[in-house]
């Protein structure tokens, strides 16, 4: 049979084996779930109401009606009976007339202040934006949570890899297909079976997420997010891709699961850069720009950095390229380092052994 | 063929083979016995390529094995591996595709295996529910759901009940019988005995003999004889030219310098009284083993 015939059958148990197992549908379920969630909750809290206010007085009335709905009016009829539910707490405060006042009225109010009724009373000048289509900072923030968020859980998610890798290694069935298969047809179908499935889920949330905009009456944010998330796509395949390849080594360095410990940390290290580092700098023009160049924090930075506006036209490209050159040598090197190791049993295998290790099996 | 030539492999410069040479031949089975550590399970390691040599070379029908001939043998490890959570039948399948199987044929070998090794009841039970025998009769299915070109299995035999241990004789018998090359090593050396055509004796990493087991046999033996009278069989002790090994009774071993002086011997037994067995006594593999290593 040829490498790409032992590949695919490869790939095909992996898959069988996931989609058979539940973890896989919860992961997914839940991202669903989260995804409409922030689409749509933040709309149900826009319909709550502003605080009451007692008026007394027509300049008072004409005032807090201008404010629209930021302000519910109970008009009084005096004075006393405005300072009356002030006392009493049924209203935040009361507006009533004052033609000693600049703006011809006056708040009362218990020992403070009411913030939400001065802001709403206050005339706000006109204002002219310069650009009117810049990302507004919540939606940016929220925009970049999604992505490092999906590259997390998803790069995460490879951690399977590695479980799949120990255990061939400590059920010895691995001696069986060394001896069957080429080595690198097993670890190409591994990667692969991994990476068509977390595809498959990210593709089918970034279907979903123009359906859950809409949903959630954010249908306007769908030309803004469209270009991102397009671009978000190629460049989580690449990232997942190369933390496959580190999660298969991980995997092959040990010899039974409850080692894994031991090789795991540095690759859940490189899954969560991208997530913190986007996740705190994102303010940060510099380290952003940065981040959006080196490999792993990549996948996340330069689909937010285009987000917000900040790219010229060739620098996803770039950035792209860098991926997919990073990309090549990892798996080359994880080759290297799997082949070395996975007939190697006992302690944790050395990265010198496994590199040199790689000589002497034929395959 | 198989053939394995002159191979040597170091471990962290401790050399496990040293120069290593034997064949298996088409249709015959092959015993492979040695001590523990005496590097069985480093050379059919070799020979699957699972390993490399570090000088010699191993050929199949005169020719380099490549990763397209390897495909076509079948391998029982020492250390036995199967997914613990797939299903038999499944798994006997997906190990039958790997070595090259379109699935039809996958599956009509794996249900045909299945019955030969009485496993057809358990064909979709999980592996790890099967008991300890049964997954090892899972395995030989697993090795030979390809019909391979050649069969090596490291120690076959072990942790099988006896009932089991026939039913596997019988199909490696059959194997050969398809003229496949079986080479298979076992610590039981009378199982060996039973079901080898040729034996390779390994010691130390190197070959301490190796050939047809019958012609080993002969060649090993001393000219011995045993002798089983009705009375006291103490006078064999006085023949000339005879030594005596073992004497009980009426029972008597001994070695001769020529075969003509065992007759000299007979005659003298049937002047006394009735006999009731003579005859060669052939060396048992364990005292080849013995002597060999």
């Amino acid at each position: 049979m040829s490498f790409w015939g032992a590949t695919r059958l490869i790939a095909q148990r992996e898959i069988l084996v996931q989609v058979r197992g539940k973890s896989l549908w919860i992961t997914f379920g839940l991202f669903i779930v989260g995804l409409f969630a922030a689409a749509i909750l933040p709309g149900l809290g826009g319909d709550e109401s502003g605080p009451t206010v007692a008026t007394f007085g027509t300049q008072a009335t004409r005032v807090v009606a201008a404010t629209g709905t930021d302000l519910e009016a109970r008009a009084v009829a005096d004075l006393g009976q405005a300072e009356a539910l002030v006392r009493d707490g049924e209203v935040s405060a009361a507006v009533v007339d004052d033609p000693g006042s600049p703006t011809g009225v006056r708040v009362i109010a218990m020992s403070q202040a009411p913030y939400r009724v001065l802001a709403a009373l206050a005339a706000p000048p006109p204002v002219d934006l310069l650009a009117p289509d810049a990302v507004d900072e919540d939606i940016l923030f929220l925009a970049s949570f999604g992505f490092s968020l999906a590259f997390f859980i998803f790069g995460m998610s490879g951690v399977g890899i590695a479980q799949s890798v120990v255990t061939e290694k400590q059920t010895r069935i691995v001696e069986i297909l060394v001896a069957t298969v080429p080595v690198r047809a097993l670890l190409t179908g591994k990667i692969a079976a991994y990476s068509l499935l977390v595809f498959g889920q990210v593709g089918v949330l970034a279907m979903l997420t123009p359906i859950a905009l809409r949903a959630g009456d954010m249908g306007a944010l769908l030309g803004l997010i469209g270009p991102a998330l397009g671009w978000f796509v190629p460049f989580f395949m690449l990232g997942f891709v190369l933390l496959a390849s580190m999660w298969a080594v991980a995997g092959a360095l040990v010899s039974r699961a409850e080692d894994l410990s031991s090789t795991s940390p540095l690759v859940t290290l490189l899954v969560m850069v991208p997530y913190m580092g986007v996740t705190f700098f994102q303010s940060n023009d510099i380290a952003m720009t940065v981040m959006s160049y080196v490999p792993f924090s990549s996948a996340v930075a330069m689909p937010v950095r285009m987000f917000a506006g900040e790219t010229q036209l060739w620098e996803p490209f770039v950035s792209l390229a860098i991926l997919a050159a990073t990309l090549v040598a990892a798996v080359l090197v994880a080759a290297r380092l799997y082949t070395g190791s996975l007939l190697q049993t006992g302690a944790r295998v050395r990265l010198r052994r496994a590199w040199s290790g790689a000589e002497t099996p034929l395959a | 063929m198989l053939q394995v030539r002159s191979i040597s492999r170091s471990f962290h410069g401790n050399k496990v083979l040293n120069d290593l040479s034997f064949e298996a031949k088409a249709g015959r089975i092959t015993g492979f016995v040695g001590a523990n550590g005496s590097g069985k399970t480093t050379t059919m390691r070799i020979i699957l390529g699972v390993l490399a040599a570090n000088e010699g070379t191993v050929t199949w029908q005169g020719g380099p094995i490549t990763q397209q001939v390897r495909q076509r043998f079948g391998y029982m490890p020492e250390e036995r591996g199967l997914y613990p959570k797939m299903k038999v039948a499944e798994q006997i399948v997906y190990l039958g595709r790997l070595h090259g199987l379109d699935q039809a044929t996958a599956q009509r070998n794996t249900t045909a295996l299945l019955d030969r090794l009485e496993l057809a009841g358990r064909a979709d039970d999980p592996v790890e529910r099967l008991s300890l025998g049964n997954q090892q009769r899972v395995q030989i299915c697993a090795a030979l759901v390809h019909d391979p070109d050649l069969l090596i299995l490291d120690e076959p035999f072990s942790g099988l009940d006896p009932l089991a241990i026939e039913t596997v004789l019988s199909v490696l018998r059959a194997q050969a019988a398809r003229g496949v090359p079986v080479l298979f090593s076992s610590h039981q050396l009378e199982l060996v005995e039973r079901l080898c055509d040729d034996l390779v004796i390994i010691s130390g990493g190197s070959t301490a003999a190796s050939g047809d087991r019958k012609t080993l046999q002969t060649r090993f033996a001393t000219p011995r004889f045993e002798l089983v009278v009705d009375g006291d069989a103490g006078w064999v002790r006085d023949v000339a030219g005879v030594e005596v090994v073992e004497l009980d009774g009426a029972r008597v071993v001994f070695d001769v310098a020529e075969g003509e002086q065992a007759q000299s011997v007979l005659q003298a037994a049937i002047h006394r009284g009735p006999v009731r067995t003579f005859g060669a006594v052939v060396p048992s593999l364990a005292e080849i083993f013995r002597e060999v290593i």
